[in-house]
């Protein structure tokens, strides 16, 4: 779509015209054994800026809710595209898929990040959580518990992203107070605005002292 | 999106070597500008070099002086103890941007390098000389309550957006640069530049020029710092105005003081003028407010944002204020 509003650039500045079309038609993702094994190799050695520039499908490897995938993707995908389109995993939501709402926050070792932010490409050798990853076995996470206690969503598109927010920001030491909550927090938007009752969930949550 | 190459480097040479050979690629740190803005097609690289590899994370005490490595993460400095406890001036600005998301992605080069978020340079279809030169300033009659009102030229207005930015200048940091012509160092307000006629360049860094690290030299500005961020919200919301306050007080006295201003010119504002009055006097708002005045002499507002005629030297004069009691 963006790419359609471009003023055109004069022919021959679009030596990579007919390849954009082509890779159109071909799938995001394609199985391992597909992918060239110099890349492969490239890329298990890390010396990558002697390989050459992968332009169609990189190999990567990554870590998601404890499970290992050896996939191979597109530069251009995100991380959230390739959660929600590619893998099924649609627990990850988009909002803005510009960074603005915090929908889309995932763990990629350890940390918060926005995935609809972050090329899938970028985190190979990584572990990534979602919020499908945070039950243990049938039991839900204290932070989802406190969620649902607290009625901290009501359509609950945001929430997601508010729940693998508001355990990092207790993981991280932030949820020291409500006003510390709140700061911290602001990352993650919730449009139906049930702000009082997540900052009540997550206080509850860093009270209680289980491990999140 | 359109598609790209993508090839990842993990040494200064080969990160240089790849953007001098072909000049559609570019550097990629955190993403998260570069991915927005590519996304909006506003950017267009055919291929990215990912830099994530280069050992370029440290943050340590050099001397007299604190190194902080380009690639060091928007959180990790601001909650560095070296960070906190000799430059907290630093720590709290950055702490005012973003979201805690995104400041775990975002890195100290890209933070310096971000583009301005002026909603003409982000729409490919308006003009903007800064996206497209030749085009025009869709903001200098349109909408512009988020502009500038020091340093504009009519072929721009757009603010740099950064607060990080406005405690390094504040400051005095110096950026360590490698290139294609060898090492340089570039002193903070020499980095970014006014629009003049060439507002589609931010900064008088050249093609293949990296920032490896950023370096502030020690100083008195422990105690009496403060940065005010003044803003739509209270919280993930880039500033209307914003002013990095570091003040050397001897009881009442102001013995030293560094002021930096945001969100009101196309680079980190420094306050040179009010700085020069303020030493050796004592701190009261009605100095602050003079000081203030000092600032605002050759302010121009451009419609939307006359409003940041009066905000500018409020938010300075708050700033001091709470600089100066805070024990
Ligand atoms: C929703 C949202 C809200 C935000 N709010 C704020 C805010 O309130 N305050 C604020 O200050 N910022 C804010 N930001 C901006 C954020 O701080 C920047 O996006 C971030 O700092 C960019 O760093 P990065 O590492 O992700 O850069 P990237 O996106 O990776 O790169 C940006 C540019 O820098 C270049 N670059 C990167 N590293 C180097 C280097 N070492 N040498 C030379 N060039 C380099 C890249 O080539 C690219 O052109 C916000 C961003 C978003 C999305
Ligand atoms: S979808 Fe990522 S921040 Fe909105
Ligand atoms: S619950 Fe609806 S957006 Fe938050």
């Amino acid at each position: 779509m963006a790419r359609k509003k471009l003023p055109h650039p004069p022919p021959d500045q679009q030596p990579h015209e007919g390849r954009r079309n082509f890779l159109k038609q071909s799938s995001i993702l394609t199985a391992l054994a597909v992918t060239p094994a110099s890349l492969l190799k490239a890329a298990e050695l890390k010396l990558d800026e002697k390989a050459a520039t992968y332009f169609e499908q990189v190999p990567l490897s990554l870590e998601i809710n404890g499970k290992t995938h050896k996939l191979s993707v597109e530069p251009r995908v995100s991380l959230l595209d390739l959660l929600r389109e590619q893998l099924g995993q649609t627990g990850t939501k988009k909002g803005c898929d510009h960074g603005q709402c915090g929908a889309c926050t995932v763990h990629v070792n350890g940390k918060r990040v926005l995935s609809c932010l972050s090329l899938a490409v970028m985190q190979d050798g990584k572990k990534v959580t979602t919020i499908e990853g945070l039950e243990d076995g049938d039991k839900l996470h204290p932070m989802q518990e406190a969620f649902i206690k607290h009625d901290g969503f009501q359509c609950g598109y945001c929430t997601p992203g508010q729940i693998m927010s508001g355990i990092a920001c207790i993981r991280e030491g932030h949820a020291n107070s409500e006003e510390e909550i709140r700061e911290y927090m602001s990352g993650n938007i919730c449009r139906c605005g049930a702000y009082p009752n997540i900052v009540k969930a997550i206080a509850e949550v860093k009270k209680g002292g289980q491990k999140v | 999106m359109i598609n790209f190459g993508y090839t990842r480097v993990s040494t200064h040479k080969a990160a240089i070597d790849a953007v001098r050979k072909d000049s559609a690629a570019q550097w990629i740190a955190g993403g998260t500008n570069l991915v927005d803005l590519m996304k909006k097609g506003v950017t267009t690289p055919e291929k990215l070099i990912d830099i994530n590899n280069l050992p370029l994370k440290d943050i340590r005490k050099e001397g007299n002086k604190l190194y902080i490595g380009a690639l060091a993460l928007n959180s990790e400095v601001a909650e560095n103890e070296l960070v906190r406890t000799q430059q907290p001036l630093l720590s709290q600005a950055l702490q005012a941007g973003a979201s805690q998301q995104i400041r775990n992605m975002a890195t100290v080069g890209g933070n310096m390098m971000q583009r301005t978020r002026c909603p003409y340079f982000y729409n490919t279809d308006m003009p903007c000389n800064k996206r497209e030169p030749g085009t025009g300033c869709g903001a200098l009659k349109g909408f512009n309550r988020m502009h500038a009102i020091f340093g504009t030229s009519e072929n721009c207005i757009a603010v740099h957006p950064s607060d990080m930015c406005i405690a390094l200048i504040a400051l005095d940091a110096t950026v360590l640069v490698t290139g294609p012509k060898g090492d340089c160092r570039i002193p903070f307000q020499n980095f970014h530049r006014l629009p003049g006629d060439a507002p589609h360049k931010d900064n008088t860094l050249e093609r293949g020029e990296l920032i490896t690290a950023i370096e502030i030299p020690d100083n008195p500005y422990q105690k009496h710092v403060h940065y005010l961020k003044v803003r739509d919200r209270s919280s993930y919301a880039f500033a209307l105005v914003s002013v990095a306050a570091a003040v050397d007080l001897q009881g009442d006295k102001i013995n030293d003081v560094r002021l930096g201003m945001g969100g009101v010119a196309h680079k980190p504002w420094r306050l040179t003028e009010a700085e020069n009055f303020l030493k050796g006097k004592t701190a009261t708002e009605a100095t602050f407010r003079q000081a203030a005045e000092l600032v605002m002499k050759n302010a121009k507002g451009y419609g939307h944002n006359n409003f940041k005629l009066k905000l500018a030297p409020n938010t300075l004069v708050e700033a001091l204020k709470t600089a100066t009691v805070k024990a």
